[in-house]
């Protein structure tokens, strides 16, 4: 039904985005819960209602993207999996305390209200820094050297900050008064994290292969590419003076710095595509090499093509629908 | 202990402690519509007193559910990549079929049914709630499916080792899929219609009198006497489909050595497989025969059947599956009785004069659907070894290569949190449990009955 070569293609395309997907979006939920220290504990409800009603489905993305390597490239997933144990096991714990305390932290006696306030914390940072490590791991081709881990776990500090920043750029958008000028300060805090991860990761990455190297500076693709960093640069900027004069009259601009955020892990996500293709396990395995078999291909992306857009659809209703400032989360 | 145990006693856990909450969330979305839809029909307030209280259940329970699911994708990674690579094929699309017609559709709309009733009208509110519902026992019919496909595969053919899917309707259809989805089904129903009623019953002993327990408790009562005998139905015809495609668990359940005619119904024993006997047998003469053939001359297979020439053991361990057996039957047993007395009480004197000796039963059965499911789920999945997928891969050739101090590691990290979860879990039920019965906050019904 669909050509061999093409299928997995496409199916790396899709894993893609949905990774791309679940960055921006658990990305901001989890920099919300990681800026739950900086925050006092009357300004905590507010900043969890304002991603309430969204952290499921923005975690599902995770499931989906891991789905795409589990059934499509069956062979890379249990190579990457299994040399990412340990990261994986911290991240999957840290997910399961930060989704739970969500709940508990409204639900439990007031008195264990603070324990759960540390459990979202705790576990979006446990989430954050695993995947940061793995991040780093992945581009060092998954070998478990000094050098390899000392470079994870800048990526891991780097990746962190990332998600705080991003998550005090979601704040900006969704609150207002007192919590949402705090939250501009965050996001000035935490940009130099963004320029740092994205800096050393772009950096390192045409180090470690010579391939890549080649990929980027040979000419003339070294001109053609040239404005992926340059954007970055640009948007770097303008975020910085944006965080400068907000918030403004009117609240103008108060989604500004979101989109810059969700604009920037774009082009890094791109840079990092555009260097790995057509790799999945870094210099070891290519897509097609890994693919599952055809005709099963087939079968998923039938449903892909039918779900995947009314899955869009009805996450940006809820969007939608939940769109203004973050209120009190009620029942009813 | 080695890698292979270490690494099966660490996706029993997880998947023990995972198989808990979408048991009570398939179900008790259901639930939620009745209830909502009961309030739009009536008006009443007690419909939504109910609404409310139980909306708060479903959302813990689905977030206990959403995080420890997740767990369960990676570990078939990290843990047990042989399982993808020989059977990839066919159960890829399966899961990826459940992640995009399920579980994006709860997760979304979750959103809305739970936080989203004061902006938008009452019929898309209600609408969300049906999809929520629809999702989660979507999710609930293709983890089944791949889960039946590992006990009766069909619909495959082997190429070099790998299995290839070549007949969709087959795979999903397979031999055990009715049989399976109807018992899980029925069993999240039963867990849901005790905890309802055991809630109700220890929030009105401890002097909550309002409407809305009152009809809980009977909601709970009727839907658990009803689904019962149902439950007992199902399972019945479940095991006759076990006995037909994989005989070795049946022996296994009913502790038989040899196979033959007159087989006893083993009420209780002690079973040895180093000795290949039980011990301290107690048993009805012929009442396996009768139950699994309908003859007491039927003839009933027996574990040493399947021992190989060479001695190799090819059943499951006998006691685990045995006992777990028991411990499934005689719950559902004590949920017969607790109906049948509910439907008599509630006849007879009403939803507000329960005897209190009964309401204080019903409180001891709130969690009992989960000691069944549990149990159940240890029969059917401990009856299956040594295979993963029955007679195509065995879960020894399944297990990854990961050191076993490390898989140690992140079980016992798995468990201590785990066990601090579940402590907070029942926890957070009794407390809303008792809030609910002291102060009655003024709910103001937000959400005006649907024209």
């Amino acid at each position: 039904m669909f050509a061999p070569d093409v299928l997995p293609v496409i199916f790396a395309a899709l894993m893609g985005l949905s990774i791309l997907l679940y960055v921006i979006l658990d990305g901001f939920d989890l920099g919300v819960g990681l800026l739950f220290p900086f925050s006092e504990p009357e300004e905590r409800d507010r900043m969890v209602a304002s991603i309430g009603p969204f952290w499921d489905a923005n975690e599902t993305w995770l499931v989906l993207a891991i789905g795409i390597l589990l059934v499509a490239f069956p062979a890379a997933h249990g190579a990457i999996l299994t040399a990412l144990y340990l990261p994986v096991a911290v991240m999957l714990i840290g997910l399961i305390l930060r989704g739970v305390a969500f709940e508990f932290r409204a639900k439990a006696p007031l008195v264990h209200k603070g324990l759960w306030d540390a459990a979202f914390f705790t576990g979006s940072l446990m989430a954050a820094v695993s995947q940061g490590f793995m991040l780093g791991m992945y581009v060092m081709g998954l070998r478990w050297g000094w050098s390899e881990v000392a470079f994870a776990l800048l990526t891991a500090g780097a990746l962190t900050v990332a998600y705080s920043f991003i998550g005090a750029t979601w704040v900006i958008f969704k609150t207002d008064g007192t919590l949402q000028r705090k939250a501009v300060r965050w996001a000035q805090g935490g940009i130099w994290g963004v320029v740092i991860g994205m800096g050393a990761v772009s950096a390192a990455t045409p180090l470690v292969s010579a391939r890549i190297f080649d990929k980027w500076f040979r000419f003339p693709e070294i001109v053609t590419l040239a404005p992926l960093p340059l954007m970055a640069g640009a948007l770097v900027a303008l975020l910085w003076i944006a965080l400068k004069r907000l918030p403004a009259p009117g609240d103008h601009f108060a989604w500004f710095p979101f989109a810059g955020a969700t604009a920037l892990m774009v082009l890094g996500f791109s840079g990092m595509a555009y260097s790995f293709y057509p790799y999945i396990v870094p210099e070891k395995l290519t897509i097609l090499e890994a693919a599952a078999a055809t005709e099963s291909l087939s079968i998923i992306l039938v449903g892909v093509m039918v779900v995947l857009p009314v899955i869009l659809c009805y996450t940006v209703l809820a969007y939608t629908i939940f769109r203004g400032k973050a209120t009190a989360l009620r029942y009813d | 202990m080695d890698t292979l145990l270490l690494s099966r006693i660490q996706f029993a856990a997880n998947i023990s402690f995972h198989i808990l909450f979408p048991t009570i969330t398939i179900a008790l979305g259901w639930v939620l519509l009745f209830f909502k839809l009961r309030y739009n029909r009536t008006g009443q307030r007690k419909w939504m007193d109910l609404y409310m209280f139980w909306v708060k259940v479903f959302a813990l329970s689905f977030a206990m559910g959403v995080v420890s699911g997740i767990t369960m994708s990676f570990q078939f990674g990290t843990n047990w990549p042989g399982f993808m690579e020989t059977v990839g094929n066919v159960a890829g699309p399966l899961l990826a079929y459940e992640v995009l017609t399920a579980f994006f559709l709860e997760a979304v709309f979750l959103g809305i049914m739970l936080f989203g009733a004061s902006r938008v009208p009452g019929w898309v509110h209600t609408l969300a709630t049906v999809l929520v519902a629809f999702g989660t026992t979507m999710s609930a019919f293709w983890i089944l499916v791949l889960n039946s496909w590992m006990h009766t595969p069909a619909g495959y053919e082997l190429r070099d080792g790998v299995v290839y899917a070549i007949d969709w309707m087959a795979i999903i259809f397979n031999p055990s899929l009715p049989y399976r989805l109807t018992h899980m089904l029925l069993a999240s129903g039963l867990t849901v219609a005790f905890l309802v009623a055991g809630i109700s019953a220890y929030r009105w002993l401890r002097g909550d009198h309002a409407p809305a327990v009152a009809t809980g408790l009977r909601f709970g009562v009727v839907l658990g006497a009803v689904l019962i005998p149902l439950q007992i139905l199902a399972g019945d015809m479940h095991g006759l489909n076990t006995l037909e495609h994989q005989p070795q668990k049946v022996a296994a359940m009913e502790g038989n050595w040899e196979t033959g005619p007159h087989v006893p119904l083993v009420l209780f024993a002690l079973p040895d497989q180093a000795a290949r006997e039980n011990r301290f047998e107690i048993a009805i003469p012929s009442g396996a025969s009768i139950i699994l053939k309908h003859d007491p001359a039927g003839v009933v297979p027996g574990l040493n059947d399947f021992v190989a020439e060479d001695g190799t053991v090819l059943h499951p361990p006998v006691a685990p599956v045995f006992w777990g057996f028991r411990v499934m039957v005689g719950t559902g047993m004590l949920m017969l009785a607790m109906g049948a007395a509910g439907l008599w009480f509630l006849h007879r004197r009403g939803a507000e004069n329960l005897p209190r000796p009964y309401l204080i039963g019903l409180v001891g059965m709130a969690f009992s659907g989960w000691v069944a499911t549990l149990a159940g789920w240890y029969v059917t999945e401990i009856g299956r070894q040594p295979w993963l997928v029955h007679g195509v891969l065995t879960t020894a050739e399944a297990v990854g290569p990961v050191a076993a101090g490390m898989v140690l590691t992140t079980l016992i990290a798995y468990l201590m949190v785990y066990v601090a979860l579940m402590v907070a879990y029942i926890g957070v039920i009794f407390h809303l449990a008792r809030k609910g019965s002291f102060f009655t906050p003024p709910v103001q019904p937000a959400l005006q009955p649907a024209e």
